[in-house]
């Protein structure tokens, strides 16, 4: 078995305190400190190059913090396999030959160990994952012929393989369109009754607002964390976008003009 | 009829049989389908990701090492072998820590490595008389020199390599296709990328002698190339690559011998023709 170490259940899922994160030269993040109760969902927005995707990968364990820390269940993120981060669809090589149960059954790898071939039991988890998701039908297909919501699904299936109690998903919602949108907070609202924490990282806010326990607005420091109504204020709005904010006409509805490329964010591996 | 067919299917078998009389022909056969199969199964990875470059430049950077043995031999051919397969893993660890942390670009700085290394190489081999012949063979290959002694080598190391590929396929897989997925997965990540790395190495030392440095990364690239063109399964890649691989070392080695054809150069051309003609087959496939 690779290590992976037990929870305290009397810490809270994900606790990170004073965490700052630098790279190039500058902070991507600043004294960020926060903490996540077991099952909540939360939103995380902010303009490109907010450090979203730094803040995923420190809490994930994949990047080093320059200082401060991250607990998953009172010790470090390196020791857990059970936060599943789910990429950018961008990110992904979609040509890799393999099927989406593959994928699905990678999330698998830490829970088998070194030599050990799937058993009964890892397919058991992965055809359940997939019928969670509702792609069980698309389990013998080659991941490139999946559309947009369908390679969500997958990644977040393969969490759900990965025995994942923390999600962390990078723009799941970002070039996708409006039914598929629907189709994965749906999903997202499902996943709470199996007390998966989940965090999002997302462009939009009404989507934020209206789908999420908790908002955190992120400009490489934490500019307001909170309940949607209390977080979705436009000073903060503004400290949080600056410029980039435009407002309509009808209402305060609040909309963020704001491309989609986190070109910041990018890490090399 | 019956007696013209017939006798069409006696000049064929002889036509088959008639190299495999000499026993350097039967030896060179069995190097070039082991060959294969090892090339085509590490060379399946190194195309997924897209290191054909880095295969080249290993290939090129263990001539000086090969020089050095090459020169304090005296000669001698089987001891070969381990110079190449010492030089291979430490140019591909080097090659790999020098990606890591490197203030040049990552191919600018194998490609400097790699030429000079090369140049070091040519350089060695060149100071005895009767280089060219042997710079040739470093370079093209000679399979039908490969001694049984050889052949154990490759047979041994060669099912090591596979071996260890079989035991670690799914995080080999894994690291390839999504590396933060392994890191989150707590994989040892850097571990992993370095026993590929070395997987490559000892495949290129055990290649030495069927394709030589200079068309090594053919016999890591084409086969899986030419095998991802027809199937979207891992697996599957793998076994069509293994399968076109040693195809090409039986059918390139009956061109050498009928053609007079350099036998490495011979393999390489019949696995890229197998290549053109699968791409070829796929273009029409999808147009139709």
């Amino acid at each position: 078995m690779y290590p992976h170490t037990h929870h305290q259940t009397n810490q809270p899922i994900l606790d990170v305190s004073h965490l700052t994160v630098r790279y190039n030269g500058r902070d991507a993040l600043e004294n960020i400190t926060f903490h996540l109760h077991e099952g909540e969902r939360v939103a995380v927005v902010g303009p490109n190059g907010a450090g979203k995707s730094t803040l995923f990968k420190a809490v994930a364990g994949v990047l080093q913090p320059s200082s401060g820390e991250v607990k998953i269940f009172g010790s470090v993120p390196n020791k857990h396999v059970c936060i599943g981060y789910i990429p950018q669809r961008s990110q992904v090589d979609w040509s890799f030959p393999v099927t989406v149960s593959d994928v699905v059954m990678m999330g698998r790898s830490a829970k088998l160990g070194p030599f050990n071939w799937p058993h009964k039991k890892d397919w058991e988890f992965v055809n359940h994952a997939l019928e969670t998701v509702e792609i069980s039908n698309l389990a013998p297909r080659q991941i490139s012929q999946l559309s947009g919501g369908q390679q969500q699904r997958m990644f977040i299936a393969r969490a759900l393989a990965q025995e994942s109690e923390l999600m962390l998903m990078d723009e799941p919602l970002t070039g996708l369109d409006t039914p598929a949108q629907e189709g994965i907070l749906n999903l997202l609202d499902r996943l709470k009754k199996e007390n998966v924490t989940v965090m999002v990282a997302t462009h939009d806010l009404d989507q934020a607002a209206s789908h999420f326990d908790r908002i955190m607005l992120l400009n490489h420091r934490i500019v307001a964390f909170g309940e949607p109504k209390a977080v979705m204020q436009t000073n903060n709005l503004i400290k949080a976008y600056g410029g980039r904010l435009r407002s309509t006409d009808n209402g305060n509805v609040l909309t963020v003009d704001d491309c989609c490329d986190d070109g910041d964010d990018e890490h090399s591996h | 009829m019956i007696v013209v067919t017939m006798g069409m299917m006696n000049t064929l078998i002889d036509f088959l049989l008639q190299p495999l009389q000499y026993q350097f022909m039967q030896r060179g056969m069995i190097a070039a389908v082991l060959v294969g199969i090892v090339c085509a199964v590490v060379g399946t990875y190194v195309v997924l990701r897209g290191m054909a470059f880095f295969g080249d430049a290993l290939a090129h950077t263990i001539l000086p090492g090969i020089a050095l043995g090459y020169l304090i031999s005296g000669g001698a051919r089987d001891v070969l072998f381990w110079w190449a397969l010492g030089t291979a893993i430490l140019a591909a660890l080097g090659i790999g820590a020098i990606s890591k942390n490197s203030q040049i670009k990552e191919d600018t700085a194998i490609g400097i490595i790699f030429a000079g290394m090369f140049a070091l190489g040519i350089a060695l081999i060149s100071t005895v008389r009767s280089y060219a012949v042997d710079l040739s063979h470093f370079l093209f290959g000679d399979v039908l020199s490969v001694s049984t002694h050889s052949l154990w080598l490759i047979l041994l190391f060669g099912g090591l390599v596979l071996l260890v590929i079989f035991a670690f396929y799914k995080e080999f897989t894994t690291i390839s296709f999504d590396p933060v997925l392994a890191a989150t997965l707590r994989l040892p990540v850097g571990l992993l990328n370095n026993l590929l790395l070395v997987l490559i190495a000892v495949t290129v030392a055990v290649s030495l002698q069927t394709v030589g440095v200079a068309l090594m990364v053919a016999m890591l690239v084409t086969p899986a190339a030419t095998a991802s063109l027809l199937t979207h399964r891992l697996p599957r890649m793998m076994s069509l690559a293994a399968v076109f691989a040693s195809l090409s070392g039986v059918i390139g080695l009956y061109l050498s011998y009928y053609l007079s054809i350099a036998s490495g150069a011979a393999i390489v051309l019949t696995a890229t023709l197998l290549f053109i003609i699968s791409f070829v087959w796929k273009k029409l496939k999808q147009n139709r």
